[in-house]
C-alpha cells in the first residue's frame, strides 16, 4: 500500500511518535504511485509501473538534530529508525539555525487529489498513447511522445502537536511530431489534475499541425523582434525567476538586491499588467495548503501590477530579521486577460512566434539574463498573420527586462515546463524587443 | 576503524533545514553500513533465480541487475556544516526480450521469491507491448564471461575516510575564503559507490565495485556599493577515483596563470586563488564583442566536447528516440555512411573510451555484460563512428556492441549512454606558453560556466570561469562577461592547434541527464589546452532596470 488516508496516515505517524525519547521529534510519511509509457518512431520504447513508500524521523536534542529513514513498518522497525535518529542527533554538531519545531495548527484541505487520475492503470495509459499514435500515422508523421501520472501523499507529525496531510494527482503528455526525412517538427504538452480533460489525440493534432506548417523554414537575420511566446515557451523561460527568496535578496546575491544593500521590495520592477501569485486553491493548479517548515499557506502575491509585493522568509531568517515568515510559493499563477493566442498574433505588424524554448541555462544571476533556442514552430507574423515558418533562434534576454517589454497577455492556461516537469498557470505573452542573438539550423 | 569514527557528525537534521532532496538517491543509513557488502554468491543464487523465472515465462533473453547504490554527501557553508547523509538504495532491475519486445520490471524485494515474480512481470510487459507492433529486438551476439569480477582501481575508499576528515577539509577551505575577503562561501564533497552484479541468459556473472567522487565549491563577493556579485566555482573535476583524489601532489598541479589540476586535486590551494580571482572578476573589463582567437583549458573545453561531441555522437538521439525530450542529431547515419563527412579540422581525432583509468565512466563491464572498450569516434577531422548498445550495434555494421549501455539505479531501465568522449593530445611537441605566443588578439577560457545547445547540436554557447584577454601574444589582463557562440561543425574546423600531451586533462559531469524519466549519468571528458579561430564572442553584461 503506497497510499495511506488520512486516517491510517495519523495512526501510524502516532505510533512512531510514541518511541521517542528526544526534546523534538517530528515524523514524515509520503507514498506514490503512478506510471509512464515512453514511445518514439511510432512505437513504444519504455513503460514502467512505479510504487513507494517511505518513512523518515528527525529527533532533536537542543540544536542538535538527527534524521533517518524507513520502508519497513513493523513495530520493531519503526521503533528502530526512532533510535537510530536519536543516535545520530547526539553525535551531531548543534545547528545554530534550527528552529524549534511549530505546534498544533489549522491547515485547510487541499483540492489536489483526483480519483479519475489516481485510477489510471497500464491499460488506460496504453490506451491514450495509441489515440496519439493513430492521429500521427493517419499524418505520415513520426511520433515521440511520454504521458506519466502520479498519485501521492505526505504527512508529517511532531512531538509539539502538529499534523498535516495532503493528497495529490497529477497527470502530464507531451509529444514531438517529425516527418522521416527530419525536415519538420511540431510539439504539444498537457499537465491537469484531473485526467478527463487530457485529450491525446487533440494535443497530437496540434503538434501534426505545427509540424506540417513548420516546413521550408527560412532564415530571417537574428535581430530584436516582437515575439508572441506561447504558453509552453513563456513557461520556461519565466519559472527562472521564481525565486523570490529574501535572504539572498538581503545577502547581495539576487535579481532582488538593491544597489547598495536591502532588497527591492516594493519597487515597480516591471510592467503594470505583469500579476504573479500563489494559490493553493486554485481549480486549475491547486496547490499544498502547508510547506516543509509547518507553515500554512494562503493565496501569497509576489508581484502585483509589477510591485514587488512579498518575498518568502524561512522561519529563521524571519526571526534574524524580525518579520514575520512567509512560505515559498506552493505554485505559480501569472494572470492573464481575454485574449486568444490568435487576437495576439491579429494585433501583431511584425513579429515572431514561439512554441516552445529549450535548453535553458542562466549566464548572469545578477541579470537573470539566460540564453536558450526557439524549438519546434518558429514562424514569421507579418500584418497579423502567420506568413512562413523560421529557422530557429538563440536568445540572450533577461525574464525582468521582457517583463518590462510586455504589449499584451492572452487568456492563462496550464502549462508543464519542459525541463522541470513542474505545471504553472501562464498566459501566451506578447513582447517587444526580444533580443535573438543567433540562427540555428536544428529542426 | 571504530563506528565512532565513521558516524561522527552523520545525519546532521536533513528534515530541520533546507537543503537538497537527499531521498532521491535512496534511504539514508550510517556510514558503517556502507562498508558492508554483499557477498556474490549469494548475488549469483539470487540471479539465476530471476533468469529461470524469465526463461520458464517465454523470454528468449533476459538480465538481471542487483544493484546497491551508496551516496555519501557533506555539505557546508562558511563556518558551518549544513549536512551530512548516507543514503542507499538496493534492489534489482530486470530485462527480458519475450515474443522479440523489450520489457523491464524492478523490485526492491531483494528476495528469490520477489525476483521470481519480478521477471514474470517483465515478461508480462514485454507481452503487452508486443501487441502493438514494431520491428523485433535484434541483439548483437555477446559471449558469457562466467564468473568475473571488476573494480574502479582507487588507493582510498572515500565511504572508509571519517567524516570529521571530509568536515575538516571543507571548513578549512571555507575559512580560507572567508579570511580572503569572501563574503559567502559553499563546499561539498559527494561520494558515490556503486556495486553492480550483472547476469544475464548469455552466462555472465559480472561484479563490480565502481567508485566516484566529486569535491566543490562556491566561492561569492560582493560590492554592494556597486550593487554587483561574482561567483568563482572550484577547479576541480568529478573523478572515477577514491578520496586520494582530495590529497594534494605538487606533480598533479599544472602551474600557470591559476593552478589547475590532473589526477590530484589541492582544495585549499584552488579556493584561496578563486577568492582572489572572485574579487578581481567584480573589478575586471567587459569583454568588446567580435571575432577572437580562443584558448580553451580543459576544465572548460570538457564541457564543449560534451555537449558538441559526445550528445550528437550518441546512436539513439541519430535514429530518433530522443527526438520528444533532448532531441536528435545533425550527425544523421548518411554522414556517417559518405565516409568524408568532415566534422573538425585535421587536428580532431575523438575517441570513445570507457577504459581510461580515473574517469568517471569508466568500468570493466557495461550494463548489458559487454567488456568495455576504446574506438575512434573522429579520425583526423572525419566522423568515423557513434556509440552503441547490444541492440543497435546491426544498424552500423557492428558486430558487436561498443558497452555504452547504462541505467542510473536498479529500478531504472538500462539504456545508450555515453562513454567517456575525449579530444587526443596533439601529435606534436606544443605547450601552453607557446600557443599564447602566436595569438594575435585572443581569450584564454579556463573552466565550465553557462552551457547551452540546440536539440540537434548546432548552435551553442558558452561561458566560463575566468577570462584572459591575450593581445599580440600576451596576457594583457581579465575579462568579464563574455560567452562564445558558435555552429559545431564550424566550431571544430576553426580547430588550428592542440597541445601535445604533457597538457593532457580530464574534466567531467557527475550528472548528465537524458530519458523520459529522466536518468542522469556520469562521464568525463579528456583534452590538452586547445585553440580556435575566429569564433564570436559576446557581451553578456545587462540591466534590469
Amino acid at each position: 500500500m503506497a497510499i495511506y488516508t488520512k486516517e491510517q496516515a495519523q495512526a501510524l505517524l502516532k505510533k512512531v511518535l510514541s518511541y521517542s525519547k528526544a526534546d523534538e521529534c517530528e515524523v514524515s510519511l509520503g507514498g506514490s504511485e503512478g506510471g509512464n509509457v515512453r514511445y518514439a518512431l511510432n512505437a513504444v520504447s519504455t513503460a514502467g509501473d512505479i510504487s513507494s513508500v517511505g518513512l523518515a524521523v528527525t529527533s532533536v536534542y537542543g540544536k542538535k538534530a538527527g534524521s533517518a529513514t524507513i520502508n519497513e513498518f513493523d513495530d520493531a522497525a519503526l521503533e528502530r529508525v526512532v533510535r537510530r535518529s536519536e543516535e545520530l542527533a547526539q553525535l551531531a554538531p548543534e545547528n545554530p539555525e534550527y528552529m524549534p519545531m511549530l505546534g498544533q495548527s489549522e491547515f485547510k484541505e487541499a483540492i489536489t487529489y483526483n480519483a479519475n487520475t489516481a485510477a489510471m492503470t497500464p491499460e488506460s495509459r496504453a490506451e491514450m498513447v495509441g489515440k496519439s499514435l493513430a492521429v500521427t500515422k493517419a499524418a505520415n508523421l513520426n511520433a515521440a511522445g511520454f504521458l506519466e501520472n502520479s498519485t501521492g501523499f505526505n504527512a508529517v507529525m511532531n512531538s509539539k502537536g502538529l499534523f498535516a496531510y495532503n493528497k495529490s494527482s497529477d497527470v502530464t503528455f507531451s509529444v514531438t511530431t517529425r516527418d522521416e526525412a527530419g525536415t519538420v517538427s511540431g510539439y504539444a504538452a498537457r499537465g491537469f489534475t484531473d485526467v478527463n480533460k487530457l485529450d491525446t489525440a487533440a494535443a497530437t493534432r496540434v503538434a501534426t499541425m505545427k509540424a506540417n506548417a513548420s516546413k521550408g523554414a527560412r532564415a530571417i537575420e537574428p535581430g530584436k523582434y516582437t515575439v508572441i511566446l506561447e504558453p509552453v515557451a513563456a513557461t520556461y523561460m519565466l519559472e527562472n525567476m521564481f525565486r523570490f527568496d529574501a535572504r539572498s535578496a538581503e545577502e547581495g546575491r539576487s535579481f532582488l538586491s538593491k544597489k547598495g544593500g536591502g532588497t527591492r521590495l516594493g519597487e515597480q520592477l516591471m510592467d503594470p499588467k505583469v500579476t504573479i501569485y500563489s494559490d493553493p486553491f486554485n481549480a486549475d493548479l491547486p496547490g499544498s495548503t502547508w510547506g516543509g517548515e509547518g507553515l500554512p499557506r494562503e493565496k501569497t502575491m509576489w508581484i502585483d501590477k509589477g510591485v514587488v509585493k512579498n518575498l518568502s522568509y524561512s522561519r529563521y531568517w524571519a526571526q534574524k530579521k524580525g518579520v514575520t515568515p512567509v512560505p515559498g510559493p506552493t505554485n505559480i499563477i501569472m494572470e492573464g486577460g481575454d485574449a486568444t493566442l490568435e487576437d495576439l498574433i491579429k494585433s501583431t505588424e511584425r513579429g515572431i512566434l514561439v512554441s516552445r524554448l529549450w535548453y535553458i541555462r542562466m549566464v548572469d544571476p545578477q541579470s537573470l539574463l539566460l540564453t536558450g533556442l526557439t524549438r519546434d514552430g518558429t514562424f514569421y507574423i507579418e500584418n497579423g498573420k502567420i506568413k512562413f515558418p523560421v529557422k530557429n533562434f538563440r536568445f540572450n534576454e533577461s525574464p525582468v527586462i521582457m517583463l518590462n517589454n510586455l504589449e499584451a497577455l492572452g487568456k492563462q492556461e496550464r502549462s508543464i515546463s519542459v525541463e522541470s516537469y513542474r505545471s504553472y498557470l501562464i498566459p501566451p505573452m506578447k513582447i517587444r524587443d526580444f533580443t535573438f542573438s543567433s540562427l540555428s539550423d536544428a529542426v | 576503524m571504530r563506528r565512532r569514527d565513521f558516524i561522527y557528525l552523520t545525519g546532521l537534521g536533513a528534515g530541520a533545514m533546507a537543503l537538497p532532496n537527499l531521498s532521491a538517491f535512496g534511504r539514508e543509513i550510517d556510514a558503517q553500513q556502507a562498508l558492508e557488502y554483499v557477498d556474490p554468491k549469494i548475488k549469483k543464487a539470487l540471479a539465476d533465480a530471476g533468469l529461470n523465472a524469465a526463461k520458464s515465462a517465454g523470454a528468449s533473453y533476459a538480465d538481471v541487475r542487483i544493484g546497491r547504490y551508496l551516496n555519501q554527501f557533506v555539505i557546508t557553508r562558511e563556518n558551518r556544516v549544513l549536512n551530512v547523509a548516507n543514503t542507499e538504495s538496493y534492489g534489482v532491475g530486470i530485462r527480458v526480450i519475450a515474443n522479440g519486445c523489450w520489457g523491464f520490471a524492478a523490485t526492491n524485494e531483494v528476495t528469490k521469491e520477489g525476483i521470481a515474480k519480478t521477471a514474470q512481470r517483465a515478461v508480462a510487459v514485454a507481452k503487452a507491448n508486443a501487441k502493438l507492433g514494431s520491428a523485433p529486438v535484434q541483439l548483437a551476439p555477446q559471449k558469457g564471461y562466467g564468473e568475473v569480477s571488476w573494480k574502479t582501481p582507487i588507493e582510498k575508499n572515500a565511504f572508509e575516510v571519517p567524516i570529521k576528515e571530509k568536515v575538516d577539509l571543507l571548513l578549512g577551505a571555507n575559512g580560507a575564503a572567508m579570511a580572503g575577503g569572501a563574503n559567502f562561501v559553499n563546499s561539498n564533497i559527494f561520494a558515490v559507490n556503486e556495486q553492480k552484479y550483472f547476469a544475464s541468459t548469455d552466462g555472465s556473472y559480472i561484479d563490480q565495485d565502481i567508485h566516484r567522487i566529486f569535491p566543490s565549491f562556491t566561492v561569492t563577493k560582493i560590492d554592494s556599493a556597486k550593487g554587483s556579485f561574482e561567483t568563482r566555482g572550484a577547479l576541480s573535476s568529478p573523478v572515477g577515483m577514491g578520496y586520494e583524489y582530495l590529497i594534494p601532489k605538487a606533480s598533479e598541479t599544472v602551474q600557470g596563470i591559476t593552478p589547475r589540476y590532473k589526477q590530484r586535486y589541492d582544495m585549499l590551494e584552488d579556493i584561496k586563488f578563486a577568492t582572489k580571482q572572485a574579487g578581481e572578476k567584480i573589478a575586471s573589463k567587459s569583454v568588446d564583442p567580435g571575432k577572437y582567437d580562443l584558448v580553451l583549458d580543459p576544465s572548460h573545453l570538457w564541457l564543449t566536447i560534451h555537449e558538441s561531441v559526445g550528445h550528437p555522437t550518441e546512436l539513439d538521439r541519430v535514429l530518433g528516440y530522443e527526438a520528444n525530450y533532448a532531441g536528435t542529431s545533425f550527425l544523421t547515419l548518411d554522414k556517417w555512411k559518405s565516409g568524408n563527412f568532415k566534422f573538425g579540422s585535421d587536428k580532431v581525432n575523438v575517441v570513445g573510451d570507457k577504459l581510461q583509468p580515473g574517469s568517471l565512466g569508466a568500468v570493466g563491464y557495461d550494463d548489458e555484460g559487454v567488456a568495455t572498450k576504446k574506438w575512434d569516434i573522429i579520425k583526423d577531422g572525419v566522423l568515423v563512428n557513434y556509440q552503441a548498445t547490444r541492440d543497435q550495434a546491426h544498424i552500423i555494421g557492428l558486430k558487436e556492441s561498443q558497452g555504452c549501455s547504462y541505467a542510473q539505479s536498479w529500478q531504472d531501465v538500462q539504456f545508450q549512454r555515453m562513454p567517456n568522449v575525449s579530444l587526443q593530445p596533439g601529435k606534436t611537441p606544443l605547450s601552453v606558453d607557446d600557443m599564447i605566443k602566436n595569438v594575435e588578439k585572443g581569450i584564454y577560457i579556463i573552466g565550465n560556466g553557462s552551457f547551452s545547445i540546440d536539440q540537434q547540436r548546432y548552435n551553442f554557447q558558452f561561458g566560463g570561469q575566468l577570462f584572459y584577454e591575450i593581445t599580440n601574444g600576451k596576457i594583457t589582463g581579465m575579462l568579464n562577461d563574455v560567452a562564445y557562440q558558435a555552429n559545431t561543425r564550424e566550431f571544430w574546423n576553426s580547430c588550428s592547434a592542440v597541445c601535445d600531451e604533457r597538457d593532457y586533462r580530464l574534466g567531467g559531469s557527475f550528472n548528465d541527464g537524458k530519458g523520459q524519466p529522466s536518468q542522469s549519468s556520469a562521464v568525463s571528458h579528456g583534452s590538452s589546452t586547445t585553440r580556435f579561430n575566429g569564433v564570436n564572442v559576446i557581451n553578456t553584461k545587462r540591466k534590469i532596470g
